[in-house]
């Protein structure tokens, strides 16, 4: 088991195919709704039209993969108000259900939408990292799934190492915010954190 | 309507300005709200299990395989705990140098909700209503056996074998027993039936490309990494092949490896487009050949097409290598330069208005083609599928010829991709004694109206005219006759008539729209429920065989079709023939065997084969169309009667002045631009100015899978729109709206976005149709607006061909 088990996603690899939030749902029994990781279409450009009835554009679109990234600094554990987020033996941020009251305040809290409600329980689920099967020397899930390999994990220090730190992509927060243990490569078309150049775009899917 | 100026900012789309917590707001909102909507989901995907956890000890995999038509076919590993599916897993048999793995994309990691479905066809059941009604009575085994049996062999005894006919169908497209083989097999034994020739995938270009080629092929997507330049038209790998051992990997690793730059040219911009264009080149839907013509008129009149291989290779560039007895003026070069008959020179002035996209851009495109060297010009299934989609296919390969690019590593036909695999034999189905054919699209009016059907007007082959038509149609995995053909309210029309055809058997997994035009609807099994041997598809460049065992038993009643035809065989006289002495599970076993004549590496044993379950093979260097031809054209002349590339071809020429065709439609010697019912240009656009594609969808494959609510959630059916267009019609992203035209309407939410050019509307095909109480189609179904007319040459499916108006519902 890793130290810091850590996300390292290659946006510029990403397809947008959305394997990863389906296996996951597959893996994890997520009912309808309830998504563990999520995919992002951010999406931006402007259309122009000459005399002649031709058209000019500066259209492009890129998508982000992210689910839970068990940050340094979880501002969900920091907000749980019966200690039910906690950072669990393996590093890996989790939800005690034994403790959980489906307050939701995670959920507002979490810039990253990790936690998600799961109406059923009644309580709050979010990424695990497939613990279980890191235990086992398995790779979890999503990783496993991606067609295009963009989705690898690994020690944080490691990976630090190779990628450096998580950088402030369009549309994801600010990193300062919760010190996500995430490292990336950024979409050939990416825009800045914080970037009005696009928007989010598939507000339903995610 | 009218677009002035800039236009800057999406209509209404949420939160423009990305704060933290506006992140959070679309996101949990949304996940939370649905999660209360959702009601659970029913049979195996109870929360209750959510507790397991991986690989617990009492777990049995057990390798399968996702069988829909992407071409992908991609393995899979079920994961089964006391007779229950539990999980789906990719293949993880190694990745690296000389390794692939497989790894099935979203649709294939959603087989438990397939196999799991409420709406699963559970039992043998017979039409009680009108046809197309819906209602259905539970029957025994029996009881439908022998109603199909005394039905089939009434309709033979009647019509002849020629009125019996099989459905085109993909739904299942790699293995080697179950649901395509196993009827043919049967029919062949009792006289045979009536076959179709082309798909509802490929028609137009399969039909057209022998013209040019005298036979379709392409490079592998692999070799891009020899390109300097890879231009695609209208192809889009990453959402209709996005399995992780195929095409869309190769074209990523193509990106990153090579030094190619990529441009697309798409009315959409697509996945593929996001992922890897470098450029992103929007023309509208159908003008692919106006464009090609105007690059071609650049290459032309600045020097750089590639005169000795046209001179060496080619018939019909220029008056050089016409055809004898054809009269001066109709060489290629006459078209494009306007010296030909229309006495109009194909200007990239002239393609702007028609394609939307500016002169000077085309005349910038076309010289980047023609220094580009080597260039890979591609096209994906997107522009054939037109009424003019045969022309549009032409001219996109005959930009390959121009610029000297056929046969060489890094360059390409112009055709679709390659792919590489190794074709183990499958279920044999002998011969059929049948030999006319009909084009697979011409099945409605051969059940219609079958003796106005000829050799000349309908593409009728190997038979002047046909003399019945359809009396018993077998559906199995296929979703065409309701779903998935044009015009649906003009299809329902055919098929409410019983007494046309007599017959419908459909054999589902699902209540589709077409089982429910049933008269005898049988359970299928799923291919968790079934043993069989697959083989790699069309997607890839990778070889594969898969023993597949059952993983759990069948559901409900459901039956393999393998079983359902042997009971027939046995009732119509015909057992013995039909199985050969073997049951499912020994044609699975004397399958293998035949593999192991082509691959004698593979183990001896059975068992021990079963317990590895995947082998697979690659060729290690990319695959070149042609080259034969290329490095001697003499020794190895193309399969075209001039034996060379037919730029012109003499037998189009030729077939233009007997074929037999509506007013309007033109059969053409060269890939000219023609203008078509609901083009561009068409003045029915005053009255319905958007025109109507139907892309395909990440979130299913046709119609395959298009029920499943994982799916769903995550690519749910919306109609793109333009933000202008939607602007001019007071619409906002998620708004419902009615599509329209003369043949019908459909309600479905749209997606507004620049990602679709302006005046285009794109509603991704395969939706399952459901009417409302007035017919109008509730679930955005496309081809409730499609037209049957056939295209001239293939007749074949314009199913991209529409034009439509789109109101607020």
């Amino acid at each position: 088991m890793l130290k810091q088990p850590a996300f390292f996603i290659d946006m510029s690899s990403c397809s947008g195919c959305k394997t990863c939030m389906v296996s996951c749902m597959d893996k994890n029994d997520l009912p309808i709704g309830v998504k563990w990781r999520r995919v992002t279409e951010f999406t931006g450009g402007e259309w122009m039209q000459r005399p002649d009835g031709t058209f000019g554009q500066n259209v492009f679109a890129y998508y982000v993969s992210m689910s839970c990234n068990h940050c340094d600094d979880p501002i969900c554990v920091k907000v749980c108000p019966t200690t039910a987020m906690h950072r669990n033996e393996h590093n890996i941020v989790t939800v005690d259900h034994n403790k959980c009251v489906g307050c939701r305040y995670c959920e507002m809290n979490c810039p990253y939408s990790a936690p998600q409600f799961n109406a059923e329980l009644g309580k709050m689920t979010k990424c695990d990292f497939c613990y279980d099967k890191q235990l086992k020397g398995e790779t979890p899930t999503c990783v496993a799934a991606c067609p295009m390999r963009a989705i690898k994990f690994g020690e944080f220090e490691e990976l630090k190492k190779m990628y450096g730190e998580s950088q402030y992509i369009a549309p994801l927060p600010n990193p300062a915010l919760t010190k996500p243990r995430l490292t990336m490569i950024p979409s050939r078309n990416a825009k800045p954190g914080g970037s009005t150049e696009g928007m989010q775009s598939n507000p339903e899917e995610v | 309507m009218e677009l002035t100026g800039k236009m800057t900012q999406l209509p209404d789309m949420p939160c423009p300005d990305w704060s933290r917590r506006e992140f959070l707001k679309w996101s949990a909102a949304l996940g939370g709200l649905a999660a209360l909507d959702s009601g659970g989901l029913s049979l195996g995907l109870r929360l209750a299990e959510a507790a397991e956890k991986a690989g617990t000890a009492d777990e049995v995999m057990t390798w399968a395989c996702c069988v829909v038509n992407c071409g992908s076919l991609c393995p899979l590993r079920l994961f089964t705990k006391d007779g229950r599916l539990v999980r789906v897993e990719p293949d993880n048999t190694g990745d690296g140098p000389g390794q692939r793995e497989i790894r099935a994309c979203l649709r294939g990691r959603s087989v438990r909700q397939l196999t799991y479905s409420p709406d699963r066809v559970k039992y043998p059941m017979k039409r009680i209503g009108k046809r197309g009604e819906g209602k259905f009575q539970r029957i025994s085994w029996d009881e439908a056996l022998d109603t199909i049996a005394k039905e089939l062999r009434r309709i033979i005894d009647t019509y002849g074998n020629e009125a019996v006919y099989r459905q085109y169908g993909s739904g299942t497209t790699s293995a080697s027993i179950n649901r395509r083989n196993e009827f043919y097999r049967l029919i062949n034994l009792l006289g045979g039936y009536m076959d179709q020739y082309g798909t509802y995938s490929s028609a137009q270009i399969s039909a057209a490309t022998p013209y040019t080629y005298g036979q379709r092929g392409a490079n592998t997507v692999s070799d891009m990494v020899n390109s300097r330049l890879v231009v695609l038209f209208g192809n889009n790998p990453i959402e209709t092949r996005a399995s992780g051992g195929g095409i869309s990997y190769d074209l990523m690793e193509a990106r990153r490896k090579g030094k190619a730059r990529f441009i697309i040219i798409d009315p959409r911009y697509s996945d593929t487009a996001a992922l890897v264009a470098d450029e992103w080149v929007p023309i509208r839907p159908g003008t692919d050949a106006a464009l090609a013509s105007a690059i071609a008129h650049v290459l032309i009149t600045e020097d750089l097409v590639d005169q000795p291989f046209l001179d060496k290779y080619c018939v019909g560039y220029d008056e050089s290598t016409m055809p004898e007895d054809i009269p001066p003026g109709n060489s290629y070069k006459d078209y494009i330069l306007g010296t030909g008959s229309d006495g109009l020179a194909k200007t990239p002035a002239w393609a702007a208005p028609i394609t939307g996209y500016p002169a000077d851009g085309i005349v910038r495109l076309a010289r980047e083609i023609g220094m580009a060297k080597p260039c890979f010009i591609v096209q994906g299934l997107g522009p054939q599928r037109h009424a003019c989609g045969e022309q549009s296919a032409r001219a996109i390969l005959t930009l390959a010829s121009l610029t000297g690019n056929v046969g060489i590593n890094g360059g390409n036909t112009g055709d679709q991709e390659g792919s590489w695999g190794i074709q183990f034999p499958k279920l044999p189905t002998g011969k059929n004694p049948v030999k006319t054919l009909i084009s697979f699209y011409t099945w409605d009016r051969a059940i219609a109206d079958p003796k106005s059907m000829t050799a000349l007007n309908a593409g009728v082959r190997n038979k002047d005219k046909l003399d019945v038509g359809i009396k018993f149609m077998w559906n199995s995995c296929s979703n065409a006759t309701i779903n998935q053909h044009s015009d649906i309210n003009a299809t329902k029309k055919i098929l409410e008539d019983e007494k046309a055809c007599e017959m419908i058997v459909v054999v589902e997994t699902r209540m589709t729209p077409t089982a429910m035009f049933a008269d005898i609807l049988l359970p299928s099994t799923t291919p968790a429920e079934d043993e069989d041997i697959y083989r790699q598809g069309s997607a890839m460049e990778i070889g594969y065989l898969l023993i597949s065992p059952r993983a759990i038993k069948p559901l409900f009643e459901a039956r393999t079709q393998y079983d359902i035809c042997t009971d027939l065989a046995k009732r119509l006289g015909v057992l013995e023939q039909y199985t050969e002495g073997r049951t499912q599970a020994d044609w699975v076993r004397y399958l293998y065997e035949q593999a192991r004549k082509m691959k004698p590496e593979l183990p001896e044993d059975f068992n021990e084969a079963t317990k590895i379950g995947l082998f697979k093979w690659m060729p290690g260097k990319p695959k070149v169309a042609l080259k034969a031809f290329r490095d001697d054209p003499v020794a190895n002349p193309l399969k075209t009667p001039s034996g060379k590339i037919e730029i012109f071809s003499k037998r189009l020429w030729d077939m233009s002045k007997t074929w037999e065709l509506p007013e309007g439609d033109v059969l053409k010697a060269l890939p000219e631009y023609v203008t078509t019912w609901e083009c561009y240009e068409d003045p029915l656009r005053k009255k319905l100015p958007l025109q109507l594609i139907g892309h395909h969808y990440k979130g299913r494959v046709h119609s395959s899978y298009c029920d499943l609510p994982w799916l769903v959630s995550v690519a749910p059916q919306r109609l793109w729109i333009n933000p202008v267009d939607a602007q001019a019609r007071g619409l906002n992203h998620g708004d419902q709206v009615k599509v329209f035209n003369d043949r019908g309407a459909t309600l479905v939410k749209i997606k507004v976005t620049p990602r679709i050019m302006p005046g285009v509307v794109s509603l991704p095909q395969g939706a399952w149709y459901k009417p409302n109480a007035q017919g109008v189609d509730t679930e955005g179904s496309v081809n409730i607006l499609t037209r049957t007319h056939l295209s001239p040459l293939a007749k074949g499916n314009p199913q991209h061909t529409n034009l439509v108006e789109v109101v607020k519902a």
